[in-house]
């Protein structure tokens, strides 16, 4: 047997970031934060990190991972199993298939886009849950969420762009 | 042909995975065994990680509300002796009712409940939303933690355990959808049962229709069907018309760091607990520090939850 370099290793674990930080921020999400009313309408980070690394390295943020992903919410929130996970799958599909329309446009159309496509996935994640449990649930903090979520969009996809540069793409 | 071959295997695959997150749902709906076995187990894998950070949070939060009472010294200990006089006309009080009860339940030859069991944990996820309203504890099977024990804070009821792994467990809160809680209502002692809706307010069903619930009743749980112990505090009615009522729990949970687990020692399970909850089994004998006879433990953990 060749040992590996040290280099592939590197490589390697390096390129397993994009699917940490996500599954990070989905447990990041069930953290209490001791203020008030913020757990109801804590922003849906590992969303915005399933868009921004399906767009930036697609090949290192497969579909069954942002299913593992949605998998790992609904878990660990109680939501309605499978919901989330069904969602962040359309999330990823949705994205894929429009890399095209996301590459020559400047950061405020992109903030517009996956902001909208956000909105879109909430509200199917709420419509998703209201016919599981067969009852209307009240979608006010989900709207917060949603705006919380498009006001935190800047600083987070700034934050994964420095990180972008330390992840090889697999190419 | 093998970009197209790429691109078939790409839609087969996400055919693959709705396909199997609608058949989670369908397992969610028809075993919820199983998918609270699934939770428990997962929140105890991560538990190591929310515990660690959760403790700053916890110690900011308990540096600014010790900055706020240094602040308010003086007012807030103008309070207190007002307070405290009340308070000791009030113990007077039920010093004298607890003697009268306990003769009357001799005279009447009431069964004896049987004792309820306390412990302390410490919540380490807050995962209140849209969604779910639940919190995850640093307590499990491991210290005597099992499925419908009850949770309450210093303040009252906060909610029941859906689901516990060794270390950890899971409560739903009375606040979430899926939480049910037969109450007594104001003086009368109406019966109603407070269904949770994912909201801060709670609403009450199933009331008589000439009920009379006014803004202000008490909310306390009324001990039927034997899943909740009666007379614990749960909230008070802040809303009342026709069309719903709804009702403010005395706990809030941003401000939960500590509640007690409450095994009451009752076996008569619901039909909603018949069919989520297995028979309970006898809890081991107890360490001596986690859990202990309601008498010794109730002031200590009182005081370990109190604000």
């Amino acid at each position: 047997m060749k040992p590996v370099p040290l280099s592939r290793i590197d490589v390697a674990v390096r390129q397993t970031v994009p699917v940490a930080m996500t599954l990070a921020l989905a447990v990041l999400g069930a953290v209490p934060f001791r203020v008030p009313a913020l757990a109801a309408i804590v922003p849906a980070l590992p969303l915005v990190a399933v868009c921004y690394w399906t767009l930036h390295r697609p090949e290192l943020m497969p579909a069954a991972a942002a299913f593992a992903v949605g998998l790992l919410i609904d878990l660990l929130s109680g939501a309605p199993l499978g919901v989330n996970a069904g969602v962040l799958v359309l999330v990823h599909l949705a994205i894929s298939t429009q890399t095209r329309f996301f590459a020559s446009r400047s950061f405020a159309i992109v903030w517009v886009a996956v902001s909208v496509v956000i909105g879109l996935a909430l509200a199917l994640a709420w419509l998703l849950a209201c016919l599981y449990h067969a009852t209307l649930i009240d979608p006010t903090a989900l709207l917060f969420e949603a705006l919380f979520t498009a006001g935190c969009l800047p600083l987070l996809w700034w934050l994964m762009r420095q990180c972008q540069s330390l992840v090889p793409s697999r190419a | 042909l093998n970009d197209a071959l790429k691109t078939l295997g790409d839609w087969l695959l996400y055919a693959a995975l709705f396909l199997a997150a609608a058949a989670a749902m369908l397992l969610g709906k028809a075993d919820t065994v199983i998918v609270e076995r699934l939770r428990a187990h997962t929140a105890a894998f991560v538990a190591p990680v929310l515990d660690t950070l959760s403790r700053p949070f916890d110690t900011a939060a308990d540096g600014a509300d010790r900055l706020h009472d240094f602040l308010a010294l003086a007012d807030q200990n103008a309070h207190l002796r007002h307070e405290r006089e009340r308070l000791v006309q009030w113990q007077a009080v039920a010093e004298r009712l607890a003697d009268e009860n306990a003769q009357l339940r001799l005279l009447l030859k009431v069964a004896p409940e049987p004792g309820a069991r306390y412990l302390a944990a410490r919540v380490i996820a807050d995962t209140g939303g849209v969604f779910a309203r639940s919190l995850i504890l640093n307590a499990g099977t491991a210290s005597g933690v099992q499925p419908g024990h009850i949770v309450v804070s210093s303040e009252g009821l906060v909610g029941r355990i859906a689901g516990a792994a060794a270390g950890v467990s899971r409560v739903v809160l009375v606040t979430d959808l899926n939480s049910r809680v037969p109450v007594a209502v104001g003086d009368e002692r109406v019966r109603a049962i407070l269904a949770g809706n994912n909201t801060d307010r709670p609403t009450l069903i199933h009331l008589d229709a000439d009920a009379a619930v006014a803004t202000g009743d008490r909310v306390v749980t009324s001990g039927v069907t034997g899943a909740f112990p009666p007379g614990l505090p749960v909230g008070v009615v802040v809303a009342a018309d026709d069309h719903r009522i709804a009702v403010a729990p005395f706990f809030e949970s941003s401000r939960l760091e500590f509640v007690r687990v409450i095994d009451h020692g009752m076996r008569v399970p619901s039909a909603a607990m018949m069919t989520a909850v297995p028979p309970l089994p006898p809890l081991p004998p107890a360490p001596e520090e986690s859990l202990e006879p309601a008498a010794s433990e109730a002031p200590a953990a009182g005081s370990a939850g109190g604000p």
